[in-house]
């Protein structure tokens, strides 16, 4: 049907993602620029999740697009049983793109495969986040000026995280090297290390979150470890503190590293951190608007000058 | 020599039809029930538990006077990679071959994955063979890895 929709970051080659970085660039020098004058975007939310649709609303509204859309299933005909195929059909008659979230896995490729007009993936379950992966990569290009080479150490829930899941697979393109650092209950998956090792990407792997492994990195990729994931929760409540970061443990680290979160953040990253230069997450959410703005042009087919 | 007879005689001969051989005894029932055969009215003789030098215990289907096609043998490399058409004129083998796992296998596979968007639409499944020797796919939609021994049909 078409096939400028953006489902996965593995549907981008490595040109394609440089190109996209390149675009948010332009946007971060001039996020206001007409380029969807007339066009309709629609934000199908069947979940709810309000960051990520208010920064895809307005990046819309930055380039001049109008805005259709819902925030929550309850309130459509999904809670009469229309099908997702249904409402999608219809909604691709009134609008030139449509931005998707969806708690079902695989709802976006499968939209893709039908719809007349391009689909942008904004989460679909815990399989895939494009444009938080988009937004990950462009605040590591900004920070670092570079993508190759780095060393990106993970920390937190490396087992259910998908925005670490996508990152490694993005990141596989520019030669990085990874450290893993988690508790046993939330390690990263062993088909993500396999992958690591047929693409013969370095990676360390350590439940132990020391100053030796923060000083060495280039980037500090910090996630929530949640509750509800584990089945014993005395072994929550042994580890909950161990993976969270502190200014102190900052002391030696290297002058160039940055710390992201995907956000929102509890207690990982301590409030004491939030002053220090290095601490980037806030910055990083900022950018997911240059990253959309980006990822709206491609689909459409809208060179950015 | 006596063996080999008492081998022979354990399933019926065809005249004419399809065999499908090396098929694991655990895989049998859900070859047989892939290919449709309880609805068939043809003569059909099951062989459950015979011995097999490669599986220790095989099975094996004897479909008189029918030719699949070629895809619907095909589908049974899902759960029995390792099967052997035969295909029989006159009591002679005329054809003899493996069975080949395609590259994609659409609809006749379930995901295991509930929140699986195909588990909940009205819609046909997809899966990537991502390992054809030892029979590993991959979800199109959700991208979950099923292994051979938890792979169900639809």
């Amino acid at each position: 049907m078409n096939n400028v929709s953006l489902v996965s970051i593995s549907d981008l080659s490595k040109e394609e993602i440089l190109e996209l970085l390149e675009t948010a660039r332009k946007f971060e020098e001039n996020p206001n620029q007409r380029l969807l004058e007339g066009k309709v975007a629609a934000t199908l939310f069947f979940e709810p999740s309000t960051r990520t649709r208010l920064s895809f609303e307005t990046a819309v509204n930055r380039l001049g697009g109008r805005v259709i859309g819902f925030s929550d299933a309850s309130t459509t005909s999904s809670s009469k049983g229309e099908t997702m195929h249904d409402t999608i059909r219809m909604v691709a008659n009134y609008a030139d793109v449509i931005i998707m979230r969806h708690h079902l896995e695989g709802a976006a490729r499968y939209a893709s495969e039908f719809s007349p007009v391009p689909i942008i993936n904004a989460g679909d379950g815990a399989n895939q986040h494009p444009s938080q992966t988009m937004l990950d990569l462009y605040s590591i290009y900004k920070t670092q000026g570079t993508l190759e080479n780095l060393t990106v150490t993970m920390v937190g829930d490396l087992k259910y995280g998908r925005t670490v899941h996508s990152l490694l697979m993005a990141m596989y393109h520019f030669k990085p090297k990874f450290n893993f650092i988690a508790c046993k209950e939330l390690q990263m998956p062993n088909e993500y290390k396999v992958f690591c090792d047929e693409h013969g990407i370095e990676y360390h792997e350590s439940t132990d979150f020391s100053e030796e492994i923060i000083n060495e990195s280039d980037i500090l990729y910090m996630t929530r470890v949640q509750r509800e994931r584990f089945t014993d929760l005395m072994e929550y409540e042994r580890v909950k503190d161990l993976y969270n970061l502190h200014n102190a443990m900052l002391d030696n680290s290297k002058e160039n590293l940055r710390i992201l979160h995907p956000l929102p953040r509890v207690n990982e990253i301590a409030y004491d951190v939030d002053s220090n230069p290095k601490a980037y997450y806030f910055q990083q959410a900022q950018n997911g608007l240059y990253a959309r703005e980006a990822i709206i042009c491609k689909v459409l087919g809208i060179e950015v000058k | 020599m006596n063996d080999t007879k008492k081998k022979e005689l354990a399933v019926a001969a065809l005249k004419n039809g399809t065999v499908i051989d090396h098929i694991p005894s655990d895989s049998l029932f859900k070859v047989v029930d892939l290919l449709g055969i309880k609805s068939i009215d043809n003569s059909v003789t099951i062989g459950f538990n015979l011995d097999s030098k490669k599986y220790g215990k095989k099975g094996i289907i004897k479909v008189a006077d029918v030719t699949f096609p070629d895809t619907t043998l095909n589908r049974i490399a899902i759960i029995a990679p390792h099967a052997v058409i035969n295909i029989i004129k006159d009591y002679e083998v005329v054809e003899k071959h493996k069975v080949t796992l395609a590259d994609n296998i659409y609809g006749i596979v379930k995901c295991s994955n509930p929140k699986c968007i195909t588990n909940n639409e009205p819609m046909r499944t997809h899966f990537h063979v991502i390992d054809h020797e030892n029979v590993v796919l991959k979800c199109h939609y959700c991208e979950r890895t099923e292994v051979k021994d938890k792979i169900t049909l639809k």
